[in-house]
């Protein structure tokens, strides 16, 4: 049984419950151990990184060790935390940089933990997928994000201008996945409070090439792509009205997950009548 | 009685997509004389040409027309095809129904079909009219001229004389090298200019089979491919060249310094010198303007009343020379040498930058050119190897690069990119680092334009590397303030007005064709483009022909280059007059004028339209003086034969009576 | 002297200053725009991506990249430096250049990004794990806009995915977050000292 180290990060463990929720499910479903992460803390995404290196490298790296203690590879379902573990990983591998970082945390860690993307740990090999309802040809447009495969020198996961992992999920789970050029636009990041203008713009723009592409609803792999896709569409004008859920909560649904089950009922932008139409809630 | 066959080819669809073959068919049959037609697919297939070739023997055809595409692109085929059935070449019209029918009246099939049936009708009734011709042939001379002394000359000529071809090379200057011989280095190895072309100079000078005439021009040029007959004019050195020891005590001791037209005003040269060090041949001339024995000599030939005052009569390196090499009585020579081919290498020059005003005109001392800057980066040169500032001899720190001056400028008569600057910039801003880590340079460029193998990446060194800061735009003024030039441009990358303190302005001016170059290419008869760039006979399939047979060029008297593609260019006309000089003998086309002796009244206006001088004058028995074509000259082009008022003159194969009765076929 | 003119200054101790931080070398940017052309947040932005890089290579005034809005509305998506053709990290120079602005306490052009940053790390400083609720609260008041955002608290609130309470700060983990906060300052107060 795969066993991995999980980071939830912070946003998954609050304002995006439904994400952690449904992984969690998931990988139960498909027989993949998730072990919380003693007692975690911030990886340094957002604001540390962009404030002072060595801080984000520090808080990072404090967490990337309780994994390493572990002897398991480090996963999380957000793109953020994931990019900002990999990319101290990446960095730590110059010797100086890990000295400096070791006397910040008085511990002595050895930066050999992996670390991978919840999306990475699921796609991987040709897991035979137990699925009890087909999502029946729902058309889904696969959003990436921007962070989840940039930079591929730090991730070394799928493809940086057209991945394909999703797809392939969502595929394989009876989605039909719609065809589009938007799979790893910005949606506007962690701008929601100083600059709602901009989320409004990009995510905006996200929303409306997945309608002209044909899609459903959107498939996302970030609590910040789905908070600032589903949130903030009310504010919208014209409001898109279009579905965004989870990739966890689709593969939940086709495992045989109820949609309460799943918390698809605390979306902003209603997914419920979408999916009753197709008979899958 | 004549038997014409007929044969109408498809071309594919090319042909019968547009004409309706049968209706063609039908209409041939019906011709005069015709006794055969037939419609292959492809007729220069050689399905097709046998198809000819059995025709002609098993209906005993004497004349054939084969309508298809233009004679340019297929005569020669189907004239071989005659040849092989046993019939004379020259008994073969071509009539143009794709390109001059098919192609061009696709919209009206009806309208084309007519066509094709008029023009094959003409073509009937000319061929009807056809004599067979016999190509002439002339010798060969098997020796070879090659005009200027540059790269490039200096390639064709090695490359003649190891080909085992007797030449002659011709440069106007007191020594060969050219332009390549003021490099310091080259782009983008960076390997030291004349440590690559000084052994090729001196090979030029021991090689067995080239003859070596420096301070020398072509004065005149006669006669055709194979044979032509050249004036060189030898001008005076008054220096023995046999006698000299090239010891160098004339012009160490020559009193008169004057400003060294190599070192591009960059540094002195004697009255009596050798341009650089490694000239070749390393024998002084005496620049005769300069010489203060010439000018006693001019004042003492003055008449008194207008003499001022007594010059020094000087003659010290007469007076030093040990082997008494210095000769005043030397003349002027003019050599005649017959060439079976030439070649035209007479380069370039830089462009004169005082047109200028917002640059200085020429009048900013410490604005110079990136020829100057490559003669004070030389370590031979006059400054050995340091950069100074010509008005106080400053080493700058700050130097600034123009791009384009006297190229892609419209308003100087420039459009055209002069190919070298982008990397000569790149390189002397490399050079100018390696010299001093604490030059600054700046290039004002519009394109980088870096296409040669390694050049981009020689431009991403110059920037990445040396440090050089490219601002896109054009400089649009340099003023003088205090003892900095200020240097006013835009950066449109950033869209705004930059502003530059400099100690340097390097100006890399464009290349234009060597002065004097069109003058020769009218001795030459060939053809020049309105920058005076010599025409090749086409820009990409005949790079080094010229209009002229037996006449090749080579080199930037062509058009910009670099140092590689001149060579490449003069080891090409190389090629290409070998293929001349290897014949014994070389045929012509008979499609040559005929006078009719009987019919010219000796007006000669023959003489004066024809362009390629085929226009001989020749004394009959009864002492008339008429006119007689060089048929080794001669194009056939037919400029005597319609400027020939009693009608005297005729083109064999397009004689009067075939036009008129292709004319007369015409159904209007 | 023209209005305004440029005067280059290739290689400034500020420039060198970016090119230490990021690992990049300016020089090496070729100008092509293509970080521009794919940039989502350059419509927001005073400097383009690739203006930012040619003001660098000609050495402008620090205070002119510093003062921009760009490296504030920058949002780190990476789309410029993985599209590079120079393999140019630009993303890491808007980094460095938004590190260099915090560290020289440079006024910032988006006030309420930085801010937003500030109060980010506050927070992480004491509970070593973010506080939605808390961080959404108090940027409101600090950035005198009270009602943003607040239509979407009753459902956030009611489906319990805006926990209210703050993550508990006496844990272990918040306790070792406060201590790197500390040795990270002391740290680099004592790297500032020894330049100085």
């Amino acid at each position: 049984m795969p066993k991995y180290a999980y980071y939830p990060g912070c946003a998954v463990h609050a304002s995006a419950r439904d994400y952690a929720v449904s992984a969690q499910l998931v990988c139960q479903a498909l027989g993949i151990e998730l072990q919380e992460i003693k007692d975690w803390t911030c990886c340094g995404a957002s604001s540390a990184h962009p404030t002072s290196h060595l801080l984000g490298l520090s808080l990072a790296a404090r967490n990337l060790r309780l994994a390493e203690e572990m002897g398991l590879t480090l996963t999380s379902p957000c793109p953020a935390c994931t990019s900002r573990l990999a990319g101290a990983r990446h960095e730590l591998r110059d010797p100086a940089a890990l000295a400096e970082v070791n006397d910040i945390l008085g511990k002595d860690f050895g930066n050999t933990v992996g670390v991978e993307h919840l999306l990475q740990v699921l796609s991987k090999g040709d897991r035979a997928l137990p699925v009890k309802r087909p999502l029946g040809g729902l058309k889904v447009a696969p959003y990436y994000g921007c962070l989840i495969v940039r930079p591929q020198k730090v991730l070394g996961f799928d493809h940086e201008e057209n991945p394909q992992s999703l797809d392939r999920l969502l595929s394989a789970v009876g989605a039909e996945v719609v065809p589009w050029g938007f799979k790893t636009e910005c949606c506007g990041a962690g701008m929601p409070m100083a600059r709602k203008d901009m989320v409004h713009k990009l995510s905006g723009r996200i929303l409306a090439a997945a309608r002209s592409a044909g899609a459903e609803a959107v498939a996302v792999a970030c609590p910040l792509c789905h908070s600032n896709l589903d949130m903030h569409q009310g504010d919208m004008k014209p409001n898109p009205k279009m579905p965004v859920l989870y990739f966890t909560q689709l593969m939940g649904l086709a495992l045989g997950f109820s949609a309460k089950e799943l918390l698809l009922d605390t979306h902003f932008t209603d997914a419920l009548a979408l999916l009753r139409g197709k008979g899958l809630a | 009685m004549a038997r014409i066959g007929v044969f109408i080819c498809h071309c594919g669809s090319n042909i019968a997509g547009v004409v309706d073959i049968p209706k063609v068919m039908a209409a041939a049959k019906e011709l005069p004389l015709v006794t055969y037609v037939d419609d292959p697919m492809y007729t220069c297939s050689e399905t097709g040409q046998a198809a000819v070739r059995e025709a002609i023997v098993k209906h005993g055809l004497t004349r054939v027309v084969v309508s298809a595409c233009s004679p340019r692109m297929h005569e020669v085929t189907f004239r071989k095809a005659l040849a092989q059935a046993g019939l004379n070449p020259y008994l073969l019209e071509m009539a143009n129904i794709r390109e001059q029918c098919a192609w061009v009246h696709g919209d009206d099939k009806a309208a084309a079909t007519e066509k094709a049936i008029q023009l094959i009708a003409m073509a009937v009734a000319k061929v009807a009219r056809h004599e067979p011709l016999t190509p002439k042939s002339v010798g060969v001379t098997k020796r070879a001229l090659v005009i200027g002394g540059g790269i490039a000359g200096i390639q064709a000529a090695l490359d003649l004389g190891n080909a085992n071809i007797e030449v002659v090379l011709v440069e106007r200057e007191p020594t060969i090298g050219g332009r390549m011989a003021q490099l310091d280095k080259t782009f983008p190895t960076l390997d030291c200019s004349s440590c690559i072309l000084t052994p090729r100079m001196v090979e030029v000078s021991q090689h067995p089979k080239i003859r070596l005439l420096t301070y020398s021009e072509v004065k005149s040029v006669s006669g055709f491919v194979g044979n032509f007959e050249v004036e060189i004019l030898q001008r005076a050195r008054k220096v023995d060249m046999d006698k000299c020891t090239s010891c160098g005590i004339c012009w160490q001791k020559c009193p008169e310094k004057v400003s060294s037209e190599f070192d591009s005003g960059m540094g002195k040269r004697s009255a009596i010198y050798i341009p650089f060090a490694q000239a070749v041949p390393s024998k002084p001339v005496i620049d005769l303007t300069h010489c203060r024995y010439i000018k006693f000599q001019e004042w003492q030939a003055a008449p008194e009343a207008t003499r001022g005052k007594k010059p020094m009569e000087c003659r010290i390196c007469e007076r030093l020379c040990p082997p008494q090499a210095v000769d005043w009585g030397q003349q002027d020579q003019v050599l005649k040498e017959k060439f079976g081919a030439i070649i035209v290498a007479t380069g370039f020059q830089t462009f004169d930058y005082s047109v200028y005003g917002e640059y200085g005109g020429g009048k900013l001392p410490d604005v110079i050119t990136g020829l100057q800057l490559e003669r004070m980066l030389s370590a031979s040169g006059p400054t050995g190897g340091v950069v100074q500032r010509p008005s106080d001899g400053a080493h700058p720190k700050t130097v600034v690069f123009l791009s384009c001056v006297g190229s892609r400028d419209d308003k100087v008569g420039r459009p055209y990119c002069s190919n070298v600057c982008c990397m000569y910039m790149a390189k002397q801003s490399i050079l100018l680092k390696e010299h001093d880590p604490q030059v600054q340079s700046y290039v004002f460029y519009i394109d980088t334009r870096a296409t040669g193998k390694g050049y981009e990446e020689f431009s991403r060194r110059a920037q990445e590397e040396a440090g050089t800061v490219y601002l896109r735009g054009r400089v649009s003024k340099i003023y003088q303030e205090g003892k900095k030039l200020v240097v006013m441009g835009e950066d449109s990358l950033m869209g705004r007005p930059v502003e530059i303190a400099a100690d340097l302005v390097v100006l890399a001016t464009g290349v234009e064709p060597a002065a004097g170059a069109t003058e020769l290419a009218q001795k030459l008869n060939i053809g020049y483009d309105t920058y005076g760039f010599l025409m090749e006979a086409h820009p990409k399939l005949r790079p080094v022909e010229t209009q002229t047979d037996g006449i090749f060029v080579a080199g930037m008297a062509v058009g910009p280059k670099d140092v590689p593609a001149a060579v490449a260019h003069g080891s090409a006309a190389a090629v290409k007059a070998v293929g001349i000089l290897s014949q014994e003998k070389l045929t012509t086309d008979p499609g040559t004028a005929l006078v009719d002796a009987a019919k010219c009244v000796s007006c000669f206006l023959c003489e004066e339209v024809c362009p390629f001088n085929a226009v001989e004058r020749e004394t009959l028995r009864d002492k008339r003086v008429v006119a007689r074509i060089n048929e080794s000259l001669c194009k056939g082009c037919g400029l005597c034969v319609s400027c020939c008022r009693p009608g005297a003159i005729n083109l064999k194969g397009s004689t009067n009576q075939q036009l008129m009765a292709e004319l007369m076929a015409l159904k209007l | 002297m023209s209005v305004n003119a440029v005067v280059p200054a290739p290689g400034t101790p500020f420039v060198k200053r970016v090119e230490g931080l990021s690992g990049q070398k300016v020089l090496k940017c070729i100008q092509c725009g293509k970080c521009s052309a794919g940039c989502p947040a350059a419509f927001a932005m005073d400097f383009t991506p690739r203006q930012v890089m040619r003001a660098l290579q000609l050495g402008l005034p620090s205070d002119e990249l510093l003062g921009a809005s760009t490296i504030w509305v920058c949002l780190f998506c990476q789309t410029c430096s993985v599209r590079c053709p120079m393999e140019l990290d630009i993303a890491g120079v808007m980094e460095a250049l938004r590190l260099v602005a915090i560290e020289d306490k440079h006024p910032a052009a988006q006030k309420n990004i930085a801010l937003f940053h500030r109060l980010f790390l506050w927070g992480i400083a004491r509970t070593g794990r973010l506080h939605e609720f808390g961080l959404g609260g108090m940027f409101n008041v600090r950035s005198r806009q009270p009602f943003l955002n607040v239509s979407h608290l009753p459902k956030m609130l009611f489906s319990r995915r805006l926990p209210v309470l703050p993550p508990w700060p006496w844990s272990k983990g918040a306790g070792e977050v406060r201590r790197i906060f500390r040795r990270v300052q002391a740290a680099q107060k004592a790297s500032r000292g020894s330049h100085a």
